[in-house]
């Protein structure tokens, strides 16, 4: 069996509680063990790295350092945290200056990193051939057909990781490949690595909005039927505010927005309540409640 | 990283390659203003200089107009322009190492919300050890005058209804460790 050391990230345990319980569904059902990462700290999003850039170091430090003496490699299931995780990791492998100075901040809480860890997001776990190969295996046809735009944001593909070509970075098949392991239809689509806004929808609400607005616009060109995401903040930004694009542009978007772990655990056989679907602002009726396969008229 | 001589006084640019420290980045002066990095941006329309204009403006030393730009704290780290460089310039770090200089030499615009909010989450964070949404609020919940304040408040009771908003703030067990920790690396008081 496949352990990893899970590290949820604030927003999971609130605004995203429903990516926490699919992703632990989902893991289940591929039989990977998540073990949570103990009194793990918030891994500093962007702001830290606005602030002070060893303050942003030393928060993720403590990461890797509890995931190390769990003995486990990181999987973390939102963009931004996997990013900062994987940045601070590489730089205190290959800066030992910076590695002792974190170690010294790290003995006020009795830890210390050797740089053992790896760091993936949670997305990584369930693409590996012998996961896509048992998502196959088990997929009914709740979600066979199902049109959805696979949307990677940005920070789980770039900054670009070392041994990873342009091809995989500019047009990236991952996720795609995953939806169409659990039996979905990925639509193509311009947009799908373009920035959701991030946080600039607090700090510049009209540059936000109007990104979204391009986002959106894209997906529904494509014949989209839900966007499926894989960060936290592109799917608040994606659903929260998809009603101020809608009174900005005078648009009547309603897509809904779920996580990709929620369409992975719905083809997969979990129930919809155990996977958090209901709790959107976008409703996703329309994906519940679609014909599927096998009931849908010939030629649609 | 630049080595200041005392013969000279270090330029702009030397300035704003040591702050990024931590980065092994390219220097500045490879740039060739080819503008792939603001065709990259996706928020380049909202800065009042484009990217490339900012990395020449940095080589050319002009300082003042640099930190008197909104550009970058109106990244949005999305790194589109660090991956199309083609001379390996990550402008996306050099927006983060502007910001620091910014907050660090007090020289952002007061009306601007990216610092304020900035700030208030680096201080949550050296409080609880995890991050609360609705303590920013103060930082931007002003911006869209009184309906924009009622539409806020209205999705946050939609988002308290669902469960998907905390009453209270989480905090991890260890705080006190956690802020001897940053307390090693730098001193507290300049963050709260």
């Amino acid at each position: 069996m496949t352990r990893y050391a899970y590290y949820p990230g604030c927003s999971l345990e609130t605004m995203a509680a429903t990516y926490h319980v699919s992703s632990l569904e989902v893991a289940h059902k591929l039989g990977i063990e998540l073990e949570e990462l103990e009194d793990w700290n918030c891994c500093g999003a962007t702001a830290y790295s606005h602030v002070d850039e060893l303050l942003a170091t030393v928060l993720c430090a403590r990461n890797l350092a509890l995931a190390e003496k769990q003995g486990l490699d990181i999987v973390a299931p939102c963009n931004a945290c996997y990013k900062n995780l994987w940045t601070t990791n590489a730089a205190l492998k290959r800066d030992p200056d910076l590695a002792e100075h974190m170690n010294y901040a790290l003995e006020a809480d009795d830890l210390h990193y050797d740089g053992k860890v790896e760091v993936s997001h949670i997305m990584s776990a369930f693409v590996t051939d012998e996961a896509l190969e048992s998502i196959r295996r088990q997929a009914g046809e709740r979600i066979k057909g199902l049109r959805v735009a696979p949307y990677y944001g940005c920070q789980i593909v770039r900054p670009r990781r070392p041994g990873l070509n342009i091809s995989q970075v500019d047009d990236p098949r991952f996720f795609e490949d995953l939806m169409k392991a659990a039996g979905a239809d990925p639509v193509a689509y311009p947009y799908k690595l373009r920035c959701c806004g991030a946080v600039l929808m607090v700090t510049n609400r009209r540059a936000a909005v109007q990104m979204l607005r391009d986002l959106l616009q894209s997906a529904v060109d494509a014949g989209a039927e839900v966007i499926a995401t894989a960060c936290p903040l592109c799917q608040t930004n994606l659903e929260c505010y998809q009603s101020e694009v809608n009174r900005t542009y005078g648009t009547n978007y309603a897509m809904p927005i779920l996580y990709f772990t929620q369409l992975l655990g719905l083809a997969l056989g979990v129930g919809v309540k155990r996977l958090g679907i209901g709790k959107e602002l976008v409703s996703a009726e329309a994906v519940l409640k679609r014909p599927t396969a096998a009931t849908a008229p010939k030629g649609v | 990283m630049v080595v200041s001589s005392t013969a000279r006084k270090i330029s702009f640019r030397e300035e704003v390659e040591n702050l990024l420290h931590a980065e092994e980045g390219v220097s500045l002066v490879r740039c060739i203003q080819c503008a792939t990095c603001s065709a990259a941006c996706p928020a380049v329309e909202f800065m009042d200089h484009t990217p490339r204009e900012l990395i020449a403006l940095i080589n050319a030393g002009m300082k003042d107009e640099v930190m008197a730009s909104n550009t970058f704290w109106t990244c949005a780290s999305c790194y589109a322009c660090s991956e199309k460089c083609p001379e390996g310039i990550r402008p996306a770090d050099v927006m983060y190492a502007l910001t620091r200089y910014s907050l660090w030499k007090d020289t952002f615009n007061r009306d601007w919300v990216a610092p304020d909010f900035s700030r208030r989450f680096a201080r949550t964070i050296l409080r609880t050890g995890k991050s609360y949404e609705p303590g920013y609020a103060p930082a931007f919940i002003f911006e869209g005058g009184v309906p924009g304040m009622v539409r806020e408040m209205r999705m946050a009771m939609r988002l308290l209804a669902k469960g998907r908003l905390p009453l209270i703030p989480a905090r991890i067990k260890r705080i006190r460790n956690l802020r001897a920790m940053v307390a090693r690396v730098l001193p507290l008081d300049g963050i709260e």
